[in-house]
């Protein structure tokens, strides 16, 4: 099978409105030798979930963070609602704001308190007066069940309330795409569902996402698309259910032939 | 002993002892933190710019550069950091050229300093502030420098440190702090020089070990948590 070419297999999600809002197209990048973003064509629309999974090294994290250009790229074009990906700079800044990113390792504010983390993108970049932030703040809290903690620092939380936090950041800033970079994989598994539990309802409130996991459960409940990479390249793309029940490449069975047997 | 500290204005010298110090200090993070700003910026000149002023300023022996602001900077070049028309002139002169040179040369051991601090943060505390949309400004004033300097108030409190024992080569242009009371014990009373010494060391160590307590006690209190 050719690297990367397979647009046979790309089927509309059915929730979507269909306007595109995340397109990549011929995003080639390299770490020293290694290959690590391989010619990548992908389309997300608004509202669509797209997940995307794969084997450790297949570029997957890469892919997440180039979206926003935490890393660079070679060659290709990013574009979100319609606009090019800018150089570092103002104008980068201004589309990163709309922009949500999680974290593996949540990266919440040492030393700000958690109401300060949600609040500090609002007030700074969004020119938000303090107390109108931090009352939308303190609702963005309780929708995802951490209100309570509001007055603590990120050290005194748990992984799971920590990455919680970390998705009311993102909401504050009222972004148009959030990106999910293996949310779960730093979390003890009793805590993996209250962080899942938030992305579905999230997922299920409109929310555009794409997210980078290795949680196949939340791949099959609230994915409209699943996008299998491996060794740099989009391998295969399908509805999970399609993916899941019938993979079409030999490399997405062996993947999921490992992971599903136990 | 009272009489020698009497005799001898010890108590005024080590008054200016702590006066060059605090001016200095100040001085010395202003410029060191705007140097550390240089070498974290993303642009490659001022970071040259950045590490070749450490570069200079740390490898030249600290008596040059309080010479030269002496000799060079006021002699040669002109600058007069003081008013001719003030009583109080040489005196002001010596200080400031003094204070100029202090702050100067530890302004390079304050940016190694908090450069120590900003390795104690995370790689993803940027990203994270970068992804919600902070300028590179508001990431250095709002995330970074915040917890450099609490991660740093160890090393910065020895450069304090010794910044204050460092005052002493003020003497060598005159300023009256106290190595220039010690001189003066000693061409004045040479029948007592271990006292003379002993005044002055217990001086210095009146100075330094609160300050090296406050240190201990800040950086417990300020560190932050992960």
């Amino acid at each position: 099978m050719q690297v990367g070419s397979v647009p046979t297999m790309t089927q509309e999600p059915s929730t979507a409105t269909s306007t595109p809002l995340v397109v990549l197209s011929g995003v080639n990048k390299h770490f020293g030798d290694l290959h690590v973003l391989q010619d990548i064509n992908l389309t997300v629309h608004e509202r669509e979930v797209v997940v995307v999974i794969g084997p450790s090294g297949s570029g997957k994290s890469t892919l997440c963070r180039t979206i926003n250009r935490l890393e660079t790229y070679e060659s290709g074009t990013i574009t979100i609602d319609g606009q090019d990906l800018p150089e570092e700079g103002k104008a980068l800044a201004q589309l990163r704001a709309d922009v949500g990113m999680v974290f593996q390792s949540f990266n919440l504010f040492s030393h700000k308190t958690i109401l300060e983390n949600v609040t500090l993108g609002p007030i700074k970049v969004r020119g938000m007066k303090p107390k109108a932030a931090e009352k939308h703040a303190m609702t963005l809290l309780e929708r995802v069940g951490v209100a309570h903690q509001s007055k603590k620092y990120p050290a005194q939380l748990s992984g799971g309330q920590q990455q919680r936090v970390a998705i009311a950041r993102s909401l504050a800033m009222e972004p148009r795409v959030m990106l999910f970079d293996e949310p779960t994989s730093a979390l003890d598994p009793e805590m993996i569902n209250e962080v899942l539990d938030v992305m579905i309802s999230l997922a299920k409130s409109g929310m555009t996402m794409i997210v980078v996991t290795h949680e196949m459960g939340f791949a099959r409940k609230a994915a409209d698309r699943v996008v299998f990479m491996s060794e740099g390249a989009i391998v295969e793309e399908n509805t999970p259910e399609e993916f899941f029940t019938n993979p079409q490449s030999a490399r997405a069975k062996d993947f999921l032939g490992k992971i599903l047997t136990h | 002993m009272l009489e020698l500290i009497n005799d001898f204005n010890v108590l005024t010298a080590f008054w200016m002892t702590i006066r060059l110090a605090l001016w200095s200090s100040l001085f010395a993070l202003i410029i060191g933190t705007i140097v550390a700003i240089m070498r974290l910026s993303p642009v490659g000149v001022l970071q040259w710019a950045g590490a070749a002023y450490v570069t200079l300023l740390r490898n030249t022996p600290l008596t040059l550069i309080i010479l030269f602001c002496s000799l060079g900077l006021w002699g040669q070049l002109g600058v007069e950091p003081a008013s001719r028309t003030s009583d109080t002139f040489i005196v002001d002169l010596n200080f400031r050229l003094a204070v100029i040179g202090l702050a100067f040369y530890h302004a390079a051991f304050v940016t190694e300093a908090i450069r120590s601090g900003v390795n104690t943060i995370p790689v993803g505390q940027a990203e994270a502030a970068r992804s919600v949309g902070l300028t590179f400004a508001q990431n250095l004033r709002y995330i970074i420098l915040p917890q450099a300097f609490r991660g740093a108030i160890t090393p910065l409190g020895n450069v304090l440190i010794a910044l204050i024992k460092n005052t002493t080569v003020a003497v060598a242009i005159g300023v009256a702090e106290a190595a220039y009371a010690l001189r003066n014990m000693i061409e004045f009373r040479p029948d007592v020089i271990l006292l003379n010494f002993l005044i002055i060391a217990i001086g210095f160590v009146i100075l330094t070990l609160p300050t090296g307590l406050a240190v201990s006690y800040l950086s417990q209190k300020l560190v932050v948590r992960r």
